[in-house]
């Protein structure tokens, strides 16, 4: 049974790669995604977080690109494409365990809320639908600013406010899989609601969720580095964090142009990846926009 | 129990797709009257979770205000007493209730002012700034949509499509940097134009002279602003035109013999205009977040910036009274953009 089922998701997953590769944009943002991942994972081969520190560089202050450093320096010297290599693990961490944080949270209520009917979905809806129209940045800046500000409390204050839109997509298609008459055969053979919701939905829900966490990631990046721009980071250097510096140290007026241009360029770059990538999906997994 | 619930949430009942019934029509004043009730219950659910949300900070905040300054135990039991902290926590929360609903939303540390007081004092900037971008951003996206939708696979189709998707995905602050740095600042040889910071000069002159001033000081925050948003009514547009383009009374319109401008702005634009108003209030979070971050750059003096004030110093009480605001008005237009949609569109109503 097992072996028959892992034999039949193997050929899906054949089926889906075919398709996924004849979309141009996806197999690019892929492509990025993939060097931004490889080159966070093998940055402590070759830097430490002495890059960071403020007291050890030699560099001199807004020094040009080329000069000293390839990217130029910023205020005290320090070199930007160190820190933009370092700060890239910690923007992409954030990103991702806040996109799988509200992934969860998005999940669990979004299958509850279309399996069980009556006052218990009813109810989980009404939470969702008042999350979702809570203004999502300045509810994450208030979480943040109380929790403190740590890596976790800024992937829980992400996570937490990001989830509602997932849990309404995969409520729509919990309640899509549940009129398909083999849940009802399934029931009559005595299958309880755990069984229902793990074995039946949670399968049928899993690629769309994909989908949906890819573009996830995207919008926890650039909220991570909205709220680091706003003065709530976790005190790691990230991209938002850099362009904070950028800003209190006045880098437009001196002049310092790759100090603000490069760490946005990054982030666009990452953000647009994970949305091509998460399009491409979208447009393999979903039939309707075949 | 399934029912009535869900009749509160048409709107979102559209994003779900198809599963969901929609319930039987039953009066305009009942649907508005339901509306309401959804509204009231959101606000209620705001303002607990607010109390509740404050109420979990880490310490005790009486002492976390005395960091830093000089306060001898009684001045720190003085403070409690005045914070009504002493008091058990469901008599704090009937205090906070009462304050709340009576618009008392307590004295900033900051400021030494009432928080209502400050929030009236910046109001007006906010409204203007966000409601001109707002303008801009919807009149802007409304045109290139219909153009781009009308003409779908055009050049200006293709081009304006990708350049909103581009200033979508590029994070507010970091437009409003780019900005500041070429058009503020100046650079290379290109001088620098307008001002970044505020919303008038020092020296700012009377009459329409200050008008003049206010407005120079305003471009950099409302180009931001509108950057970032005027892409979702583009696409919104575009896509709903696509849908009009295909209807029957369309080839009607084209067969009675009007020219295809006509067709398009006395048939198809205002059908396609629709599921566009209804975004412009549901999204209105969205631009809230948005001032928040162009406030904070361009040192706006509005709501946002007193808010992300509150957010710096930390000073709770301000940061709380902002916070209720922000959400409450956010409830109060998408309950506006739900009764507005309902009464533009017969086919809601008779669904």
């Amino acid at each position: 049974m097992t072996t028959v089922a892992w034999a039949r998701r193997k050929m899906a997953f054949g089926r889906f790669w075919t398709t996924f590769r004849r979309q141009p944009a996806g197999v690019v943002g892929l492509g990025i995604l993939v060097v931004a991942v490889v080159l966070a994972l093998i940055a402590p081969l070759f830097i430490d977080d002495s890059v960071t520190s403020v007291v050890s560089d030699t560099g001199k202050s807004f020094g040009a690109p080329g000069t000293d450093s390839a990217l130029g320096n910023d205020e005290s010297g320090r070199s930007i494409l160190e820190l933009i290599w370092w700060g890239s693990r910690t923007s992409l961490l954030i990103g991702f365990l806040a996109a799988a944080l509200a992934m969860v949270i998005g999940t669990v209520i979004g299958i509850a809320s279309g399996h069980f009917r009556g006052w218990i979905g009813a109810a989980l809806m009404r939470v969702t639908d008042w999350f979702l129209v809570l203004p999502s940045l300045v509810t994450a800046l208030v979480l943040a600013a109380i929790l403190g500000g740590s890596m976790t409390t800024i992937i829980v204050a992400i996570g937490v406010t990001a989830w509602p839109s997932t849990a309404r997509l995969i409520r729509a298609q919990t309640l899509a899989v549940e009129a398909r008459p083999y849940i009802e055969r399934s029931k009559a053979l005595g299958a309880g609601h755990w069984h229902v919701m793990t074995k039946h939905v949670l399968p049928n829900v899993a690629p769309l969720l994909l989908a949906s966490t890819t573009l996830e990631v995207a919008s926890a990046i650039v909220t991570e580095s909205t709220l680091a721009f706003l003065g709530v980071s976790s005190n790691k250097t990230s991209w938002g964090t850099m362009l904070r510096g950028s800003y209190d140290w006045n880098a437009a007026s001196n002049g310092a142009w790759w100090y603000i241009v490069i760490p946005g360029l990054c982030i666009v770059a990452v953000v647009m990846a994970f949305t091509l990538v998460g399009r491409a999906l979208e447009a393999v997994l979903n039939p309707r926009l075949r | 129990m399934t029912a009535p619930l869900e009749a509160i949430e048409p709107a979102a009942e559209q994003a779900a797709g198809p599963g969901d019934e929609r319930p039987a029509y039953r009066g305009p004043l009942r649907y508005v009257a339901v509306k309401a009730g959804g509204a009231v219950l959101s606000i209620g659910m705001v303002i607990i979770g607010t109390f509740f949300l404050f109420r979990m900070l880490p310490g005790d905040p009486v002492r976390a205000l005395a960091q830093g300054r000089n306060m001898t135990p009684a001045q720190l039991d003085l403070e409690r007493r005045r914070l009504g902290l002493d008091k058990p926590l469901f008599d704090q929360f009937l205090d906070f209730l009462t304050g709340t609903l009576r618009l008392d939303l307590g004295t900033s540390y900051e400021y030494k002012r009432p928080v209502l007081d400050l929030i009236v004092d910046r109001l007006p900037a906010t409204i203007l700034l966000a409601g001109t971008a707002l303008v801009v951003a919807v009149g802007l996206g409304v045109w290139q949509g219909t153009k781009a939708g009308w003409r779908r696979g055009s050049r200006f189709d293709r081009f304006s499509t990708s350049t909103s998707l581009i200033f979508w995905s590029v994070p507010t602050f970091w437009l409003g940097l780019l900005l500041m740095m070429a058009l503020g600042n100046g650079i290379g040889p290109i001088p620098g134009i307008f001002p970044t910071r505020g919303i008038e000069s020092v020296d700012a002159p009377d009459g329409f002279a200050y008008v003049l001033d206010v407005g120079m000081h305003m471009v950099l925050p409302v180009l931001t602003m509108v950057g970032v948003v005027y892409a979702q009514y583009l696409l919104v547009m575009r896509s709903s035109l696509l849908d009009e383009v295909g209807q029957d009374y369309i080839t009607t319109a084209r067969a009675k013999g009007l020219r295809d401008d006509q067709v398009r702005r006395r048939h198809a634009v205002p059908n396609a205009l629709l599921p566009t108003v209804t975004l412009v209030f549901m999204r209105i979070g969205f631009v809230v977040g948005g001032a928040v971050t162009v406030e904070a750059i361009f040192t706006w003096p509005g709501l946002g910036q007193l808010f992300y004030r509150a957010i710096k110093v930390p000073d709770f009480t301000l940061m709380q009274g902002t916070f209720m605001l922000l959400c409450v008005s956010v409830i109060l237009m998408n309950t506006l953009a739900d009764v507005v949609y309902h009464v533009l569109d017969p086919r809601v109503r008779s669904a």
